[in-house]
């Protein structure tokens, strides 16, 4: 499995397992922004996500934020332990998936790990 | 432009998040975030910086005149250095604000009022005074320091020594040294556990502030920002002006007919109340059993009937579940009872459960 992880602009991450599936979570960035995470809704397998849609909510004890999916395609599984521990989001958000997807036939503009460095020190 | 309180670098030099409050810029949590904060609070002591509140004396032989119509509560039957809590209301009968009384003497009382209504508040004061008293509004020369939590006591005897605090939850002490800083000290507080507000001139609360959490230190000490300064307060059942009151929603709808004595000889918004009669809807805590957070403003449903809304509702980091604070319905208000809320479209369960969702031990 590829380790490289590419970013949206709305502080997701893609990692793509091949050409037509990858996993997405949210950067460690956009989790220390949101704060301790107390709750996250996830869609179902079999779910669509587009481009620029959201696909998630995650909540901090303060707030509601959307996540955006950097992707077009078909949602094959999806990360329920982060339904009883989004906590896990801001512990290890890399290792947090939120779900995969498969059939992949339209991606968001990507930046590479050093590009979103950039981005998010500006 | 939002202004900023004297502990401003302070709270930079602790990594606070910086947000607008109340026309102010302050903290909404360090980073160690707000579930630690609040819990430092609930088990050991917490530090909040609350300068944003404004202060107002009432001075003068009518002094207490002017109070008894002023607000709803009964504040002839206060001593020396006693504190007490009331709505204020407009001729209507509703919320201009919450406040807290401290008689210092029969001749002058301090009013501590919220931020947000400073203005107002001093103004409608104003428009209100008669006799001989006289008001003026020392917000701006003022800090005031809230250190709040099971340990407060052990840090604060620490370092003022015993006599020097007030013994009885809603009393208060002027004149007490802290390392050399003359301050008010009183034993109130916005979070549901012992605690005290420290009042003191601008230009000591950097020293104060810095006193405080140096000893603070070895009993576990966490300056604590807004975000936790509002979970503490909800899991405690408190209102907040502007959510589960305001100039809409009479003091009785609110839960505070404690604090609204009829039986005082007069005051603003008295007839109004009587008028009104037993308020039609009443507020109520929510415990949220289905999946999801209802925030403020959420429509509130019992058999596809809309029976009241959400004021204030978050993630209890002490419950570890969702609670919420609405105005419902009067005739469904009952503990026990299932509703819905909706929640961005999605309808979700909830339980009304007895006010308030935390007390200390």
């Amino acid at each position: 499995m590829s380790k490289e992880f590419f970013y949206a602009k709305t502080h997701e991450w893609v990692q793509f397992l091949d050409d037509t599936k990858a996993r997405i979570g949210i950067s460690d960035y956009a989790q220390s922004e949101l704060g301790d995470l107390v709750f996250i809704s996830l869609p179902e397998v079999d779910d669509e996500v587009n481009v620029g849609e959201e696909f998630a909510d995650v909540e901090s004890v303060k707030a509601v934020s959307n996540v955006y999916s950097p992707v077009t395609g078909t949602v094959t599984a999806v990360n329920e332990d982060l339904l009883d521990q989004p906590e896990l989001v801001n512990s290890d958000p890399m290792e947090a998936w939120f779900i995969e997807v498969e059939n992949i036939s339209d991606k968001a503009e990507l930046l590479s790990e050093l590009e979103y460095k950039k981005l998010i020190a500006e | 432009m939002e202004k900023k309180t004297p502990l401003y670098d302070c709270h930079i030099r602790e990594d606070g998040r910086m947000v607008p409050y109340a026309g102010y810029i302050l903290p909404v949590q360090y980073k160690t975030g707000l579930i630690t904060e609040h819990m430092t609070v609930r088990e050991a002591v917490g530090i909040f910086d609350v300068s944003h509140m404004g202060e107002v004396i009432i001075r003068g032989k009518d002094a207490l005149d002017n109070i008894q119509m002023l607000v709803t509560n009964d504040c002839s039957t206060m001593v020396d250095g006693q504190v007490r809590y009331s709505p204020m209301c407009d001729g209507m009968g509703n919320v201009i604000d919450d406040v807290l009384i401290y008689k210092i003497n029969t001749k002058e009382y301090l009013i501590v009022v919220n931020a947000a209504n400073r203005h107002k508040d001093v103004e409608w004061m104003k428009g209100n005074l008669f006799g001989d008293v006289e008001l003026s509004d020392i917000s701006d020369d003022m800090a005031l320091i809230a250190l709040q939590g099971p340990l407060s006591k052990d840090l604060l005897t620490r370092i003022a020594g015993p006599e020097a605090l007030p013994k009885k939850y809603y009393s208060f002490l002027v004149n007490v040294d802290i390392s050399g800083i003359n301050c008010m000290v009183s034993r109130t507080g916005y979070t549901g556990e012992d605690g005290y507000e420290i009042f003191c001139q601008n230009k000591d609360a950097v020293r104060l502030w810095d006193t405080l959490l140096e000893t603070g230190r070895e009993f576990g000490i966490k300056p604590c920002g807004l975000g936790c300064r509002d979970t503490l307060r909800l899991e405690a059942g408190m209102p907040l002006y502007g959510h589960e009151m305001d100039d809409t929603i009479s003091p009785l709808e609110a839960g505070l007919g404690f604090a609204v004595k009829m039986n005082k000889e007069d005051f603003i918004g008295k007839k109004a109340l009587l008028d009104k009669g037993a308020p039609k809807r009443i507020r109520i805590g929510l415990k949220i059993t289905g999946r999801g957070i209802a925030r403020e403003n959420c429509p509130i449903f019992y058999d596809d009937k809309e029976i009241g809304r959400t004021t204030s509702g978050t993630h209890s980091p002490y419950l570890s579940y969702p609670i919420a604070m609405a105005l419902v319905d009067v005739d469904y208000s009952d503990i026990g009872r299932k509703l819905l809320v909706d929640v961005r479209g999605r309808k979700i369960e909830a339980e009304i459960v007895p006010l308030p969702f935390y007390k200390k031990a």
